[in-house]
């Protein structure tokens, strides 16, 4: 209530209410029918948003994808707070937000409240023991993609390993160390190997001027 | 801690962290969810399953679930929170305040090393979720019991996806792939 108050105070803001509405009912829809998420997501937000509404531009767009990629959380996400706020500032940001977790959010409760009882059904049971190896190759296969989409070089190849080999040292022998500090540590080597790179160069170019 | 205020925190710490998409949670969903005890690695596997079959960010989805499973509407709501909210926050500055900020040196740097990193974690994922469906891992020195159809089930798995591969040109849609395996499932489980 208080942000209509808000509105209505500074004037436009029918207008204002309106296009937030927009923004808010294409994020829903957005949210609704991507299944999969991330990338097939990039081609209705490209058709919807971009052609159709040309609410950005295409360049606009491939930032907005560049920055998901290099930024944590879902791209959902990512791409719906940017082109929220690029409409409508702070408030398009969180009704663009809103619109895109929403149906996730209203379908994935409804599911939990009868999940149990659904899973307790003698053939639901066998049909969720067979998922399990699928969601097992999902993964794999997710991985390998991602890995397929790395550069090759020696960095990237090292540190894959390093990560492989960590996780399953870790998983068999101290199962209680976060997985969150191997990123941070792998962050780390990159910003280290960043200086080390900067340096170098540095110490190159002063050499060769004097 | 009361379990709210753990839901979120737990949260809010994947979603600052999982770079990479939907399956770049997976790694620190697992580790996290196993160890407070609040799943059991067989029903976060079920919980994917579920995710990836539903409308909507695999991440939102496994939130929401994982929270509702624990605390009802309100671990929902919040865990849900928890999740998007580095992302809204990190997007917002980047949108506004510092708008070159991922063109920094540093931060570059940073996700040079995030990236492979993130890679293997979910490559390693996949295998420690293998070696629990079809051999019954659990812990190191815990008895193993191999399950023979899962092996078989997952070898379909992997024939399917890359006979379609081949055939089609493209990959093939996961929930497609789900049915087919929840099929087998009843079929080598309930039927022989």
């Amino acid at each position: 209530m208080q942000r209509f108050v808000a509105f209505s105070h500074k004037g436009v803001n029918l207008e204002k209410l309106k296009s937030i509405l927009k923004i808010f009912i294409a994020f829903f829809k957005i949210g609704l029918f991507t299944f999969g998420g991330g990338y097939a997501m990039i081609a209705i937000i490209e058709r919807e948003l971009v052609e159709k509404k040309q609410w950005i531009t295409h360049e606009e767009f491939l930032d907005v994808i560049a920055i998901a990629e290099s930024s944590p959380g879902p791209l959902a996400i990512n791409s719906a707070t940017f082109i929220g706020y690029k409409r409508r500032g702070f408030f398009g940001a969180l009704f663009a937000t809103l619109g895109v977790v929403l149906p996730s959010f209203t379908i994935i409760f409804a599911i939990s409240l009868v999940f149990e009882k659904f899973l307790a059904l003698e053939y639901v049971g066998y049909a969720f023991r067979g998922i399990q190896s699928c969601v097992a190759f999902l993964i794999l296969s997710a991985g390998v993609k991602m890995l397929k989409n790395l550069k090759r070089n020696v960095f990237n190849v090292l540190l894959v390993s390093l990560s492989v080999a960590a996780m399953i040292l870790l998983e068999f022998f101290a199962p209680n160390f976060s997985t969150i500090f191997l990123i941070l540590i792998g962050g780390a080597i990159g910003v280290c190997a960043y200086l080390v790179g900067y340096f170098k160069a540095k110490t190159k170019k002063e050499g060769g001027e004097e | 801690m009361p379990l709210l205020l753990d839901l979120f925190l737990t949260f809010l710490k994947i979603g600052a962290v999982s770079f990479g998409g939907g399956y770049g949670m997976i790694p620190m969903l697992t580790d996290e969810v196993v160890s407070h005890g609040w799943l059991t690695e067989t029903e976060l596997m079920n919980f994917i399953a579920v995710s990836e079959s539903t409308p909507g960010p695999i991440a939102i989805n496994m939130a929401t679930f994982i929270g509702a499973s624990q605390c009802g509407f309100l671990g929902a709501l919040l865990a849900t929170i928890g999740v998007v909210l580095p992302a809204f926050i990190i997007i917002l500055v980047v949108a506004s305040v510092v708008k070159g900020l991922l063109r920094f040196a540093g931060v570059k740097g940073f996700l040079s090393g995030v990236r492979p990193v993130v890679v293997g974690l979910i490559i390693s994922t996949g295998i420690l979720l293998f070696m629990a469906v079809v051999m019954g891992y659990s812990a190191i020195g815990e008895p193993l019991s191999f399950d023979y159809k899962s092996l078989v089930i997952f070898v379909l798995c992997t024939a399917v996806y890359f006979i379609y591969k081949f055939l089609r040109k493209k990959s093939i849609s996961p929930i497609f792939l789900i049915i087919f395996s929840a099929l087998l499932g009843i079929l080598f489980y309930g039927v022989f």
